[in-house]
């Protein structure tokens, strides 16, 4: 996932962007879901906070017994950042979407908000992330709602047992976003019965509804893509040429702000192109995982089973390979075959359904202590599923009129909002 | 946001932890188990590669990758974050500002090599306004009168002069780099060493190589102290291409190569 990102720099400081989107009394200035998620908010546009923060890098050992192959000899245990405050206080964790890892600036600038408002903090990698499947996965197959929320719930568990003797908390908060904000609510189910947490609000931004209808609409951006997504490789190189001529011709210093505010405003690439490179980025992040996963199982599925990768072996058609994978590829040679062995009754259907948050709609409908924010134009969602989300959610349910998936979260009055939301009905 | 790496000269240790690192490779498993040939290989997709940069001693970069990791580990980052935790914020940015300023020296050579006569000013002008009304470099009052900085290196004016970049190359503690690059590195450093001992600014002090060492280990701390890139730190296993790519990448067009066909 950090791929186009560093390619597009989000970091895209000091956007000076004013006036484009409707005057609807919502300040986020990005119109278009695909260009928002890309661009995300511009730096002058999130909360501005000191730079000092008081945090600790956690390095968890779940599995001390495990042994992790040569090629990941770097992984030393699961990573989290906590934040952390000198007198007692709320501490609120945090599991970032797919792919990302504990310091992915989305959750980073969440930690901020929340450090400064007077909360601890525990950020989480995604289930999907490598560090995960590698440290922190029972199964070692990433993707299934239960299972992954059980993982995350041991890690929190870890994670406290590990801070709990340094820092003084008054009361458990949860909060996710995208795949993360789906764990959040499977989470904080099993906390129901677990009662470690007993978490007193927990906040879903842009949910996915069905996990698997969502990857359909990401998997349908890449149809956007001359050839389809079988010819990613050709659309990557046609790409790649396009951003360094515009760089050529622009007359630019460097790669810097000012340049990449220009691909925004002279529409380097067409709406078509930007969904194909959401899709395309979409795909890197998700070889990590099938690679990962793979290695780890032993599966034999892109990597020859048995083979013993070294720490300097050459794993660059692995990544090309795994690139060219779909999520159904992955769903249906790999995740589905993993669960019919155990579960040989399970059908293909009972599978899909159950990485939905219908099937858990009882409970989400239900307790109070859920809050939802979500975008009009949020690209995963159908609009059957924003209206199921509406009426699910009804009066907890925070819905902006743009800002795609992920565009707006660090928007500041979005985290005014999160802010506010954990602050309700707290006791200080 | 540049991955280049110039970490300064500290090569003190570099042999010992070379030795260190790649000996733990060498102890490679041992595996009795037959390979059985994976569900997919690259021979079933028809598509052009893409991301890939010409690494013909990729298990040698990658070896040298792992050896960055651990220097960083248990030497350059220890030092580094102990100076951010005595020194106060102010006081990095103003050391940060006045080695900064000492590199427009480095800009201003390789313009002129370059014969760009625009940014040779410039890069004059800053350094002289930055080196008196910023106190040596401790403030930069230069960039808002609109002297902006221009990064220029030795490996930039090889480019110039038509050096091909060569395969990539991953030096130990300065990291990712080229063929290219890597001999840009080696003539930059040979003329700022060249400069400062012909100047000898402690020259008179009578302890001059401690004044020496100490410039140039504290430079050697604020340059990765400036560097936010920590190795493996993505937690994604292809990390490797992916910085390689991006670095010679953003290489080649920052030096304005020619331009790929369409």
């Amino acid at each position: 996932m950090i791929f186009f990102k560093l390619l597009f720099m989000v970091c895209l400081l000091l956007l000076p962007v004013s006036g484009l989107a409707a005057d609807d009394g919502y300040g986020y200035p990005i119109p278009g879901p695909y260009e928002s998620t890309i661009m995300g908010t511009p730096a002058s546009l999130k909360p501005q906070f000191p730079v000092h923060m008081r945090t600790r890098r956690l390095v968890l050992d779940i599995y001390p017994d495990r042994k992790k192959p040569p090629i990941f000899f770097y992984d030393e245990g699961l990573l989290c950042t906590l934040a952390f405050q000198k007198q007692k206080a709320p501490l609120v964790f945090l599991i970032g979407g797919t792919g990302a890892t504990n310091q992915s600036p989305r959750l980073i600038t969440m930690m901020k908000s929340l450090y400064h408002a007077g909360f601890h903090v525990i950020t989480l990698p995604s289930p999907t992330l490598a560090n995960f499947i590698i440290s922190a996965s029972q199964s070692r197959v990433p993707g299934d709602l239960t299972e992954d929320s059980a993982d995350l719930y041991r890690v929190m568990e870890t994670a406290w047992q590990q801070v709990k003797g340094d820092i003084e908390v008054s009361e458990f908060l949860l909060g996710g976003y995208s795949m993360g904000a789906s764990q959040a609510a499977f989470v904080a189910k099993l906390d129901e019965e677990r009662r470690v947490f007993n978490f007193r609000r927990v906040l879903m931004i842009n949910p996915p509804v069905s996990l698997y209808s969502s990857v359909t609409r990401i998997e349908e951006l890449l149809k956007q893509i001359p050839g389809g997504a079988k010819k990613q490789g050709f659309f990557f190189n046609r790409m790649f040429s396009k951003f360094s001529r515009f760089y050529r011709y622009g007359n630019f210093v460097a790669i810097d702000e000012d340049f990449i505010y220009s691909i925004y405003t002279e529409k380097l690439f067409t709406t078509p192109e930007t969904a194909g490179l959401i899709g395309l980025s979409y795909r890197i992040g998700l070889a990590g995982m099938i690679f990962s996963s793979d290695v780890m199982t032993n599966s034999g599925y892109v990597v020859p089973k048995n083979r013993v990768l070294s720490s300097s072996d050459s794993i660059f058609d692995y990544f090309l390979v795994s690139t060219h994978l779909s999520f159904y590829d992955y769903f249906n040679e790999y995740f589905y075959p993993f669960f019919k062995k155990q579960r040989p009754e399970l059908t293909k259907q009972a599978l899909i359904d159950s990485q939905s948050l219908r099937s858990i709609e009882g409970y989400l409908k239900s307790s109070t202590k859920f809050g939802m924010m979500t975008n009009e134009d949020d690209f995963i969602l159908t609009k059957a599923e924003l209206d199921y989300l509406r009426q699910l959610f009804g009066e907890r349910a925070k819905i902006y009129p743009r800002g795609g998936h992920l565009g707006n979260l660090e928007f500041k009055d979005n985290q005014a909002y999160m802010v506010d939301f954990f602050r309700m009905g707290s006791t200080p | 946001m540049k991955i280049t790496s110039h970490y300064g000269r500290g090569f003190a240790l570099t042999a010992m932890f070379l030795s260190l690192s790649l000996g733990g490779c060498a102890a490679s498993m041992v595996n009795n188990t037959e390979e059985v040939p994976a569900m997919h290989s690259i021979n079933e997709f028809k598509d052009q590669r893409f991301a890939e940069v010409e690494d013909p001693w990729e298990g040698f970069n990658r070896s040298m990758y792992r050896f960055n990791f651990y220097f960083d580990k248990y030497l350059f980052l220890p030092v580094v974050n102990s100076y951010e935790f005595i020194t106060p914020t102010f006081v990095q940015q103003r050391i940060s500002g006045v080695y900064n300023n000492l590199g427009e020296v480095r800009n201003l050579t390789n313009s002129l090599f370059q014969l760009k006569g625009m940014d040779s000013l410039t890069t004059l002008g800053r350094f002289v306004t930055n080196s008196t009304l910023g106190l040596a470099g401790m403030f930069d009052p230069a960039t808002s009168f609109g002297l902006e900085r221009r990064n220029e290196d030795f490996g930039k004016t090889l480019n110039y002069w038509g050096a091909d970049s060569g395969p990539y190359l991953v030096l130990p503690i300065f990291g990712p780099s080229s063929v290219r690059d890597a001999s840009g590195l080696a003539v930059d450093s040979g003329i700022s060493y060249g400069i400062y001992t012909a100047i000898n600014p402690f020259g008179n002090t009578g302890n001059s190589f401690v004044y020496d060492t100490l410039v140039t280990g504290m430079g050697t701390i604020d340059a990765r102290h400036q560097k936010s890139f920590r190795y493996y730190e993505s937690g994604y296993p292809f990390e490797y291409y992916m910085v390689r790519f991006i670095y010679h990448e953003q290489r080649e067009i920052e030096a304005g190569m020619p331009l790929p066909a369409e």
